[in-house]
Formats: structure tokens, C-alpha cells, sequence
């Protein structure tokens, strides 16, 4: 027989809000990375390596650079931000931090968005930052690198929110590398000729307003539907773990 | 008797086309201790993760103070702690700014009471050390601070006395029974010889036919 105890149950009030939750989620992953720093240099290193190989390998002809310079750089871009997302979740699911960001009472979806957030500043932005430079390489005239930067810019938070979904599907899987590529590359596909058309677009001198608005689209449409997504793929990696 | 906390009626989980467990009840009190025992695979860390939230595969029903519980799924986080056998310890981060990430999403605590918390556990000397530098015995101290500062009415802890020496466990061990005595409950598995009064068990049949 147990003798008769009252529960002092916590209060939602005594609880932290939603916004300090997601400011510490990404904090603690801004830090963590700026600590192995060559984890972040690995996805830049590849993106750069990319965009000075084709010249070399293909033809350093301005004809063809002009062409082809907004393509290589956003296929070069886009492949560089698949493959840090393996990390995404990879190391939080096996130090058992991921269970506890789970089991947090702020909603996952808003924690699993402050954690795209930091993976977007950590490889996304950093490839923007770059872009100017390349794209001067590869002789983009002086308005279509702004706006290939501007659809960079627009883009990657894109491709860090999509890629967060299947990262967090991989989750379970011994080998996810390869699952994680053909899951994520079809929906990267829609902002790559998107991206591309626009800095194509704007070299030819024609308006690029109403593309860039829809690219703007797709991220307003990642920004709000693909968090909960995640959240609902982490949820079912780590039933099955 | 007080009103059950947790409640699991006729839970049944199927893993790899074999039942761990079938027609599983029993109610997790104020100021009990539930030990759940069973030989290796048996399904311990199986029923604390279906306990904890973090595991949907199974039927039955869970009844969070007599309601079912996913509809109070923030009121029943907000009043559970978990530790699971991965510590949730970035080895990158020092034992202070772990134990910060860590409380961060449950309640703002002042790095006084976190740092006392830390010597609280022995690792006086080490709140500015890299995790991976510590031993592991040493990074499930880190986990176990938590305990020292929580205030949730329910944990849950698996395998908590791994790794952990013998003054370690003593003092552990002394941490649950007052935690018990002041109305907590708590849900454990370990391999440990734990005695403490007011103590319940579950027992778990291998899923093998092994040691029944």
C-alpha cells in the first residue's frame, strides 16, 4: 500500500517557450560545428573544386563558360548540400541527443525548423558567400552574377529543408547514402531548372522577376511544409530504432 | 492511494514477427519505483521507449493521469524525464554547455545550480573538458547531473548504473530512494541488484524461453 502523495505537476508556465527552445537548438548546432570546423570545409572544399574542374575539363572557351557557368554552379551547389546532409541528423541520432530533442514539450516541428536553420547557415550561406567569386570565374556578366547569388540565396534554405526530410527518413538505415540521393535529387530538381533558368534569363537581359517570385514560392512552400514533414520522419526512425 | 501517473493497459509489442510482451498492465504510482526485469531481449529498453513516447509500434493503451495520452502529449512531456542508454552527450561540447542544451528545452536554470549539479555527480574539475575527453563512465555522470536538478514527476531510465563505480551507484541509488520517499515515480531497468523499499516489478519473459 503507498501511502497518498500529491504530484506537483509542472506548469505550462514554468516551461521555456518555443522561441528560447529553437534559439538554443540552434545555437548548440552552430557551435558543435564551428568546433570540427573540417566538417564544414568538406561540402565547400567540393563545391569549389567543381566549378575550377569544368573549365579545365571541358573547355575554358568564354563561349561556352557563359553558357554553361550558372548550370555548373548550381549543380555544383546543390550536390555540395547533399552531401553534408547525412550529417544532419547522423550524429544527434547516435549520441542519443535526438531522442531527448524529441521528447522536448515544445512542438518538434518548430525545433526540427531551428535545426534546418543552422544546416542552411552552416553550408548554404557559406555557398552563397563564395558564389560572387565563381561566377566571376566562369564569366558571368556583372548583373547575372547578383542574381545568381539572389537564387542562391532563395535556394539553398530550399534544398537544406527538403534534404532535412529525407535525412530524417534515412535515419534507420545502415546505408543511407545512396537512399538519401534518390529520395532527395527528383525534388531538387524543380529549384535547379528554376535556379538556372533565372541566371539564364538574366544574362539574355530579360526580366527575371517572376521567376525569382517563384522560387520564393518554393521556399515559402519548404519553409511551412517540409519541418513537419521531418518531424513526422524522426518520429517514425526512431520508433523503429 | 494516490492517482497512477502512467497508466499501461493490455500493451502488446511485436518486434521482428516475435511478442515481447502481450497483455501488459499495471500502473506507475507517485512514490514507486517500477523495475522492469527480463534476461537480455527481452524487450526492456522496447517497453521504456512505448513508455517514454518515443516507440508508436505497439497496441494497447496508455493513459497519461487517466486520460489517454496522445491527446496530452505536451503535458506529458513537459512532466517526463528519459535517459536512455546514449547518454544524449555531444562530445564536442563540455559537461556545462551539454547540461545547458540539455535543460534548455525544459526549464531555464541558472548555471549556478548547473555547475553545482556537476559537482554534485564528482565531475568538479571537468565542466570545461571536451566530452570526448572524459571516460564513458564519466560522460553518463554528465547525463546523470540532470537527475540532480530535475523536477519532473516521472522518470524513466534505462540501464542508468552502467558504467558507473561503485561510489557512483551508492550514491545513485540513495538519489532514487528520496526521489521515491518525496512522491516521484520511476521507471528502471538495469542489470544491477537494486533493493529498495517500495519497490515494484515487472517482469518481461524472454522472448527465447530463456530463464523464465
Amino acid at each position: 500500500m503507498t501511502a497518498e502523495f500529491t504530484v506537483n505537476l509542472r506548469s505550462p508556465d514554468v516551461s521555456v517557450g518555443t522561441a528560447t527552445a529553437m534559439k538554443a537548438v540552434f545555437v548548440r548546432d552552430l557551435k558543435i560545428a564551428l568546433r570540427q570546423p573540417q566538417d564544414l570545409l568538406n561540402p565547400l572544399l567540393f563545391f569549389v573544386m567543381v566549378v575550377t574542374l569544368f573549365p579545365l575539363g571541358v573547355s575554358p572557351e568564354v563561349s561556352f563558360l557563359e553558357q554553361a557557368g550558372s548550370g555548373i554552379l548550381w549543380v555544383a551547389a546543390l550536390l555540395s548540400v547533399l552531401l553534408s546532409l547525412d550529417h544532419l541528423y547522423r550524429h544527434d541520432f547516435d549520441d542519443g541527443t535526438l531522442e531527448q530533442l524529441v521528447l522536448q514539450p515544445q512542438p518538434l516541428f518548430l525545433l526540427v525548423l531551428a535545426k534546418s536553420m543552422a544546416h542552411w547557415v552552416l553550408t548554404g550561406l557559406p555557398l552563397v558567400l563564395l558564389a560572387p567569386v565563381l561566377g566571376v570565374m566562369v564569366h558571368l556578366q556583372g548583373n547575372s552574377v547578383a542574381v545568381l547569388c539572389l537564387t542562391l540565396l532563395i535556394g539553398t534554405p530550399v534544398l537544406s529543408l527538403i534534404g532535412s526530410i529525407g535525412a530524417a527518413l534515412t535515419l534507420g538505415l545502415r546505408a543511407a547514402g545512396v537512399l538519401l540521393s534518390l529520395l532527395i535529387i527528383p525534388l531538387y530538381i524543380p529549384v535547379l531548372i528554376f535556379g538556372t533558368g533565372t541566371v539564364m534569363a538574366a544574362s539574355e537581359g530579360a526580366p527575371v522577376a517572376g521567376q525569382l517570385a517563384l522560387m520564393g514560392a518554393f521556399l515559402v512552400l519548404a519553409l511551412t511544409l517540409a519541418p513537419f514533414a521531418s518531424a513526422a520522419a524522426l518520429r517514425i526512425s526512431l520508433s523503429n530504432s | 492511494m494516490s492517482e497512477p501517473l502512467l497508466q499501461a493497459v493490455n500493451l502488446e509489442c511485436e518486434r521482428d514477427d516475435r511478442v515481447l510482451f502481450r497483455d501488459l498492465s499495471f500502473s506507475i504510482l507517485p512514490g514507486t519505483l517500477i523495475r522492469v526485469e527480463g534476461p537480455n531481449g527481452s524487450g526492456k529498453t522496447t517497453l521504456l521507449r512505448i513508455l517514454a513516447g518515443l516507440n508508436d509500434s505497439y497496441s494497447g493503451d496508455l493513459l497519461w493521469r487517466g486520460q489517454r495520452r496522445d491527446g496530452y502529449r505536451e503535458d506529458f512531456l513537459r512532466n517526463m524525464l528519459y535517459l536512455g542508454h546514449r547518454p544524449g552527450i555531444k562530445p564536442l561540447l563540455t559537461p556545462i554547455e551539454n547540461l545547458r542544451a540539455l535543460m534548455a528545452g525544459r526549464r531555464s536554470v541558472p548555471d549556478k545550480v548547473l555547475w553545482q549539479a556537476l559537482e554534485g555527480t564528482g565531475l568538479g574539475g571537468f565542466q570545461a573538458v571536451p566530452c570526448h575527453s572524459l571516460s564513458a563512465g564519466q560522460q553518463r555522470r554528465v547525463a546523470l547531473a540532470r537527475l540532480l536538478i530535475a523536477d519532473e514527476p516521472l522518470w524513466i531510465l534505462d540501464e542508468v548504473f552502467t558504467a558507473i563505480d561503485i561510489h557512483g551507484v551508492a550514491a545513485l541509488e540513495k538519489l532514487l530512494i528520496e526521489r521515491v520517499e518525496n512522491g516521484g515515480a520511476i521507471v528502471v531497468t538495469t542489470h544491477h541488484d537494486l533493493r529498495l523499499p517500495a519497490m515494484q516489478r515487472v517482469t518481461l519473459g524472454g522472448g527465447d524461453g530463456y530463464d523464465r
